[in-house]
């Protein structure tokens, strides 16, 4: 603790403040954790990340080997070899990127790999749309990575940072996705404060594997196969060191508040302590959300958000203690499940909310498909919505397309 | 180390007894000779299949050595990431720098078909690695499925043999060529019962500087319809009808390994397997006639190609 208290002082302190856009603050972040090993393809939007993170290992500004293969599936192929073989990895990806990988996202979880991959979210085809949306992060939702959302470009690069820490635990091990909203972050600059190489180097720390294929001496299996006597104990395995995450992700992120300022949990209640009417969501649309919710309050409406910074593992506990004694809450999903009661952000709340005995009305919302604009006047909607709710008026469809409806 | 029995017998199996692969499988014979050859410390990748399912019932292992499986058609990629990892730690001063060689083993499904891109960009970006092509010419592992590597007129479960079509009705794929046509330093065909050849390849496939391919014909006792003691025969049968010629290519440079006295007819070949029975029938003698036809051809392409030192 002293020590870490000595590089605050030291280092903290001096942060490089930028203006760059989410991508650029991303492939920064991976030139600064150096990792041993990065393959990747380039698809829109991740590709200028990648360009970006390119130059600079041609630049020699990084000691990573980069692998550009010849598709995503086989990126995460290099990666989850090159993790095996104790090095440190990390990929970038977007839309169908993901969903060709989708395969080896199990792979990799199932291995207990602890790899990082920057996710730059997009729609997934047909009909063929490049621009952001959430399709991609949510079709792998159950995948067993850990999720983190970010609001903007800091958080984008702050997660990226944490990432690693977070994987690597030994309590996880487990592989880590760390999404930005295609565009609207990716492609956005904004004002960012970026870490000192040697803090960030600090903050990382080394990678130590307990096993890997390059210990000759030690020869391992990796990726064996189970009868039904195994399979189900592994998958059991899996899912507690997932529920680990938790803890693990609230101390990383309390740990890098420590050293930066910005604390980091595991989701931001706005102006929700005193709400009776709340908004969940994840991403860059928090923004458009603050300013609905700011607009009604000045309106005497009990407005407040809620925004996930990690939707995997989902924070159950605390989203339902973040809303219990709400009168109505909307949960608004970047992607759409077709046939289901709602979005998956919406039936992940709507389960935690019951497990944890509150009930209150529910409104499930899809909003910014295939990048979409979402203003504060859409979440003012969704609001009006709520009040209506609230007052037992006759319900609303199921699921409503936040702007078309 | 020469590469005489003597010497050979002395050296321990990396790859250990036990294991589940089916009795009369050549697969694990091939595994064990390869490596026996190789002197360095090896990783190995295995794509999904019989090798692997054979050898790594959880909480067993069969390997000795260092070895990763993650998917069907994803080794090239796997391996080359492991060789990547170990380029980049070497280079950083994170590990010592020795000689490692990384090997990858895939059957004829995951090398033809569904693992060919993955293939292809490992060799294309030149990772320092041996692919190990176990060509039982059909998906065995799924239950004797056509693949891209079944001969024509082969029976196989979704090739069969029914009322209207004899068996699989198109030509099998020339991966070797394909492999050759990537311009890697070493690519060559083998089989178990040239254990000597094969052993020499291998020797010759981990020492170049880049990536190579060995593409070796592993008879299947159960989808080849043969009996359990007669893959090792087979594999010579193969030779000896031009219907599996052993060659290399190194650096470009096409060369027979072996010129069979007297070339077999490859009705001997038909004969000698379950799976072409139905070729026998008298309706489908014209098969057998265009077979030959189609073996011979590419046989004298392959002199050619030979004796021109080059591809045509």
């Amino acid at each position: 603790m002293t020590q870490t208290r000595v590089m605050k002082d030291t280092l903290a302190t001096s942060p490089r403040v930028v203006a760059l856009n989410g991508a650029s603050l991303v492939a920064e972040a991976i030139r600064q954790t150096d990792p041993d090993v990065v393959a990747a393809y380039p698809i829109t939007p991740q590709t200028i990340l990648m360009e970006a993170f390119s130059q600079m290992v041609a630049d020699g500004r990084v000691r990573t080997e980069l692998v550009t293969v010849e598709s995503e599936h086989a990126a995460m192929s290099v990666l989850i070899g090159a993790c095996a073989a104790g090095a440190r990895v990390q990929s970038a990806t977007s839309g169908a990127g993901l969903a060709f990988m989708w395969e080896l996202l199990w792979c990799a979880s199932g291995m207990r790999l602890p790899i990082v991959m920057h996710l730059v979210s997009r729609s997934l085809s047909a009909p063929l749309n490049i621009l952001g949306d959430h399709s991609d992060v949510m079709g792998a939702r159950d995948t067993g990575w850990v999720q983190l959302f970010a609001e903007d470009g800091q958080e984008a690069y702050d997660n990226a940072l944490q990432a690693v820490r977070i994987a690597e635990h030994p309590e996880v091990l487990l592989p880590v996705m760390s999404a930005q909203d295609g565009f609207s972050i990716s492609h956005s600059v904004e004002r960012a404060e970026v870490l000192p190489d040697e803090l960030v180097r600090s903050f990382i720390g080394t990678y130590a594997p307990a096993h890997s294929l390059l210990d000759i001496e030690r020869p391992a299996t990796f990726g064996a196969n189970d009868d039904r006597q195994f399979f189900a104990l592994h998958k059991r395995q899996q899912y507690e060191a997932m529920e680990r995450a938790l803890g693990v992700v609230s101390a990383v992120g309390q740990e890098y508040g420590d050293l930066t300022g910005r604390s980091y949990g595991l989701l931001e209640a706005y102006r929700l302590k005193d709400a009776e009417l709340a908004v969940v969501l994840m991403g860059s649309a928090a923004g458009a959300a603050r300013a609905a919710v700011d607009k009604l309050r000045a309106a005497r409406v009990p407005a407040g958000l809620l925004k996930l910074r990690l939707y995997r593992p989902f924070p159950a506990a605390a989203v339902a203690q973040a809303l219990a004694g709400k009168r109505a809450v909307a949960a608004l999903d970047r992607s759409a499940i077709f046939g289901a009661q709602g979005g998956a952000l919406f039936l992940d709340v709507c389960s935690a909310l019951a497990t944890h005995g509150a009930a209150p009305r529910m409104l499930s919302y899809v909003y910014g498909l295939g990048g979409r604009d979402t203003v504060p006047s859409h979440v003012e909607q969704v609001f009006r919505d709520l009040e209506a709710v609230a007052r037992e008026e006759p319900a609303l469809p199921a699921q409503r397309f936040l702007g078309l409806d | 180390m020469p590469l005489n029995l003597r010497e050979l017998s002395a050296k321990e199996d990396l790859l250990a007894p036990g294991h589940r692969l089916c009795a009369g499988c050549t697969e694990s014979i091939v595994v064990r000779q390869v490596l026996l050859a190789i002197q360095e410390p090896v990783v190995v990748a295995c794509a999904t299949g019989c090798l692997e399912i054979g050898t790594s019932p959880f909480p067993f292992t069969s390997w000795r050595v260092p070895w990763i499986h993650v998917a069907f058609e994803n080794a090239a990629a796997v391996i080359s990431g492991v060789e990547t990892a170990q380029r980049s730690l070497v280079r950083q001063g994170k590990l010592p720098d020795r000689p490692v060689r990384f090997l990858a083993f895939g059957g004829d499904g995951a090398t033809y078909d569904i693992g060919l891109q993955w293939l292809s960009g490992a060799l294309e970006r030149g990772h320092h690695f041996t692919y190990i092509c176990l060509n039982n010419e059909a998906y065995m592992n799924t239950g004797i499925q056509r693949s891209s590597a079944t001969p024509r007129g082969g029976w196989t479960t979704t090739s069969p043999v029914g009322k209207v079509i004899p068996g699989k009705r198109e030509p099998r794929k020339d991966i070797t060529a394909i492999m050759a046509a990537h311009n890697i330093p070493y690519v060559a065909q083998a089989t178990p019962h040239g254990w000597k050849d094969l052993m020499t390849k291998v020797r010759k496939a981990v020492a170049v500087d880049g990536p190579s391919f060995i593409n070796v014909l592993s008879p299947c006792t159960r989808g080849w319809r043969h009996e359990l003691d007669e893959g090792i025969e087979l594999s010579k049968l193969a030779v000896d009808t031009c219907i599996w010629p052993l060659f290399e290519v190194e650096s470009g440079v096409w060369k027979l390994s072996h010129r069979p006295s007297r070339k077999k007819p490859i009705l001997e070949w038909i004969k000698s397997q379950g799976r072409f029975s139905h070729l026998l029938r008298p309706e489908n003698q014209h098969l057998v006639e265009e077979l030959q036809v189609e073996v011979d051809h590419d046989w004298e392409k392959l002199l050619r190609r030979c004796d021109a030192g080059g591809p045509l």
